[in-house]
């Protein structure tokens, strides 16, 4: 994308550009020599310098070899401009730009790791999360590209689900959450509060969706607030377990995506959750994501793997060789 | 005057070739002593070995430099810089006490030039010899000749710059690669640009280096003082200079004017006009001017080591050495001890174990069960090592602080690792806001690789 509408100001710089490298030309050929007057009162070559009636400059010449150095700079800035882009739009004979250059790089990098990768994504992702050095290539992902909003203990944060628990919005199967690292989720509540009706109301339901997971709550609003619940249980189900494939969450556990204190509670009913898992599929690419959905999966669930041994406390496992 | 007629000049002139004539005595054997020290020291070092790998490897690509048995590492570029800056003051302090004794003994455009003049002679002969061939028209006896020099040279050079690469990329690796011309193309790029730039330099350039383009050359004279050693030419002692004559007696100081001093100098001065920014104090005119003072029976040191002072003022050898530790040597030996001392300390007590601790900024604390706060860290771990060694992870600063993860991290030898933990403590044992913690790593199987880092904790208000 040009940053000017009109072509003037690529030849404005390229014609810049070209003066003044043939300007240095021109005032190098110029210095190179000097018409100075010839004297008979004294035996040494001087520049024709003279101050003060009678001192001189002797000339003290610099090696030839140097002033060929400065037009081989000249050159060198003259095949460069051909070779490269510089002179205003032209692009140069070697079509090089920093995106081709970005771009070979990630393909030497793809062709340096790829195999690796290639070789997981041949596995069944269970196999891949009892492989200790898969995990440990899959850590060093998360802390990369997951960790920002997930926590670097993916614990998550208010609005970013913990993703070491069992409780999954959308499906906690090893492919499903490849899946949703692929292409990403969004968890949409509607703003509820016309449908649940006035304020107390609202605040009745908040306090029976607390009931339901056994928390602190005011048993009599509960009772007055299951009769309004049916304005949830289109996604949230009629036993308020939640529905996987509208990533409606499981109201009966005390897990809290948004926070679980009766107003936080009421004012994700009055104006509803919007939360967004961007994809990751075409940034990582499906090898990436393969590895990093095993490792996921492996933080809530036994891969069976973990050698106990006789150590008391628990190692965390080498990763040297693995992530290189 | 009349009318002045013109004339033009040229500010730029071509290079008159010099042939230094070679030279026997005292400084000659010092500098090829010099030359055989920093060239087995320069072309031997990198084929040692030191436990199965190589003892002395800048590894460039995985930033890594393996020093003997240390292993540096790009945060300890601090060392890197204090290593240039005693470099420095040894340069400052040697020009200080002798003049230019690093250019003319010890430079590698010296030393290299010193090897291809060597070559130069075993191929083209003496001085004489060299001259006459160069203003030879073109034969078959003179390319042969000059074939060979430029061969010999370029072997030489080629194998420079072979060992120069051999630094960065295991140079036993690199003689596989070498007899089946399997480089990289960087390695090939470094091997012909170190090995076309030591050829240039020490073939074509030599003096020139040090005269238009070593800055070093140029700033040494502001170290210069009248009690520094310099190359001198006694005038008192030389002049009026001027052929003996047998058969008349005359009045003629002890310079024969063989101009034996001029045909040595590799910069092409005349020392007896005295200090010149050209002379790199190689002493190459005092070792002529001795063999002619033998050879007519006059006492040596017409040309020698002497400093401004000595000459003006006829101070004996003894009072010049006196004068040696003046204040400026004083403080240049003082700064030098300081910071040697200094670099030493540090690298013995350096530990080869660094850690970062890095608060994860997308929560500022969380409650958890019973009421705890718990906060979420990251340890970017470096094993500097060349060992693998188990860590255990404690922390400190808050009562009741503690690790929820495991607290035994194993790192393998020279493995840099980000690991997550999470730190607890109860409801009210900290203040609201950001509190000051402690976080220590301690090998298991040996205490003395402990590092201590402080962080914050943070308790939501």
């Amino acid at each position: 994308m040009a940053d000017f509408t009109s072509g003037f100001w690529d030849y404005y710089i390229a014609a810049i550009t070209l003066l003044g490298i043939i300007g240095c030309g021109i005032l190098l050929w110029a210095q190179s020599k000097a018409k100075v007057g010839k004297r008979s009162d004294i035996n040494v070559d001087t520049t024709g310098h003279v101050w003060d009636q009678d001192l001189t400059e002797l000339n003290t010449p610099m090696p030839r070899w140097w002033m060929w150095l400065f037009y081989i700079t000249i050159v060198f800035a003259l095949a460069y401009l051909v070779l490269y882009p510089g002179l205003g739009s032209y692009a140069g004979k070697l079509g090089w730009s920093s995106t081709g250059n970005y771009q070979t790089e990630l393909k030497q990098a793809e062709a340096d790791y790829g195999p690796l990768f290639a070789q997981y994504q041949q596995q069944d992702l269970k196999a891949v999360a009892a492989d200790p050095k898969a995990r440990a290539i899959g850590e060093r992902l998360f802390l990369t590209y997951c960790a920002q909003c997930h926590g670097s203990d993916a614990r998550g944060n208010k609005g970013f689900p913990n993703l070491t628990d069992k409780d999954w919005l959308f499906g906690g199967a090893p492919e499903t959450i490849k899946q949703t690292i692929l292409h990403g989720r969004i968890g949409a509540m509607p703003p509820m509060g016309a449908a649940v009706g006035s304020e107390k109301d609202i605040e009745n339901v908040a306090h029976y969706v607390l009931s339901l997971s056994g928390s602190t709550s005011d048993p009599i609003k509960a009772v007055f607030g299951k009769s309004k619940f049916g304005a949830c249980m289109a996604c949230h189900g009629a036993d308020a377990k939640g529905n996987p494939a509208l990533g409606a969450p499981n109201l009966t556990d005390k897990i809290w995506l948004f926070g679980g204190s009766a107003d936080t509670i009421m004012e994700t009913i009055r104006n509803g959750r919007t939360a967004t898992m961007p994809a990751f599929g075409d940034f990582l690419g499906d090898a990436k994501v393969h590895v990093l959905a095993a490792y996921i999966w492996s933080l809530s669930n036994d891969v069976n793997a973990p050698v106990v041994t006789a150590a008391t406390e628990p190692v965390v496992a080498p990763t040297a060789e693995a992530a290189k | 005057m009349s009318a002045p007629e013109e004339q033009v000049i040229k500010m730029y002139a071509a290079r008159e070739e010099i042939y230094p004539r070679e030279t026997a005595g005292r400084y000659a054997r010092l500098r090829w002593l010099f030359v055989w020290l920093t060239q087995l020291a320069f072309y031997g070092t990198p084929w040692l070995q030191w436990n199965d790998r190589q003892a002395l490897l800048f590894d460039l690509t995985t930033r890594k430099f393996y020093i003997f048995g240390m292993v540096l590492w790009p945060q300890d570029f601090i060392y890197l810089a204090v290593l240039l800056i005693i470099s420095a003051y040894l340069l400052f302090l040697a020009t200080a006490v002798a003049g230019r004794v690093w250019c003319g003994f010890t430079c590698p455009q010296t030393v290299y030039t010193e090897i291809f003049l060597w070559i130069e002679r075993k191929i083209e002969g003496k001085r004489s010899a060299r001259m006459l061939l160069d203003r030879q028209p073109w034969s078959v006896g003179k390319l042969s000749k000059k074939t060979a020099k430029h061969l010999a040279w370029g072997a030489v050079a080629l194998w420079t710059g072979f060992t120069f690469v051999g630094y960065f990329t295991p140079i036993r690796d690199l003689l596989v690669e070498v007899q089946t011309f399997d480089f990289g193309p960087w390695e090939w790029f470094w091997v012909l640009f170190y090995a076309f730039a030591t050829y240039g330099n020490a073939g074509w350039m030599r003096e020139q280096v040090c005269k238009y383009m070593c800055p070093y050359a140029r700033f040494q004279s502001s170290m210069f003082d009248k009690d520094t050693l310099i190359i001198t030419y006694d005038t008192e002692r030389g002049e009026p200079r001027g052929p003996r004559n047998k058969h008349a007696v005359l009045q003629t100081g002890s310079c024969i004017d063989c101009s034996m001093c001029v045909q040595v100098c590799p910069t092409g001065i005349d020392i007896r006009n005295g200090l010149q920014y050209e002379c790199i104090g190689c002493a190459a005119c005092v070792d002529a001017c001795n063999g002619v003072m033998d050879k007519i029976g006059e006492p040596r040191g017409l040309i020698r080591y002497s400093t401004d002072r000595a000459l003006a003022e006829h101070l004996s050898p003894a009072e010049i050495r006196r004068r040696t530790w003046r204040p400026r040597v004083r403080i240049y030996t003082a700064v030098l001890c300081l910071i040697v001392a200094g670099a030493g300390a540090a690298l013995y007590l350096r530990v080869p174990l660094k850690m970062d601790v890095i608060r994860d900024r997308g929560a500022m604390g969380r409650e958890v069960e019973d009421g705890m706060i718990e906060n979420v860290y990251r340890l970017q771990i470096m094993n500097t090592t060349e060992s693998a060694h188990t860590y255990r992870i404690t922390v400190g600063g808050i009562d009741t602080l503690a690790l929820v993860t495991p607290a035994i991290v194993r790192m393998e030898a020279t493995e840099t690792r980000a690991v997550p933990i999470r730190l607890r403590t109860a409801h009210g044992a900290a203040h609201q806001g950001s509190n000051k913690i402690e976080v220590s790593l301690t090998s298991v199987d040996d205490p003395a690789l402990h590092v201590t880092e402080t962080a914050v904790f943070i308790v939501p208000r």
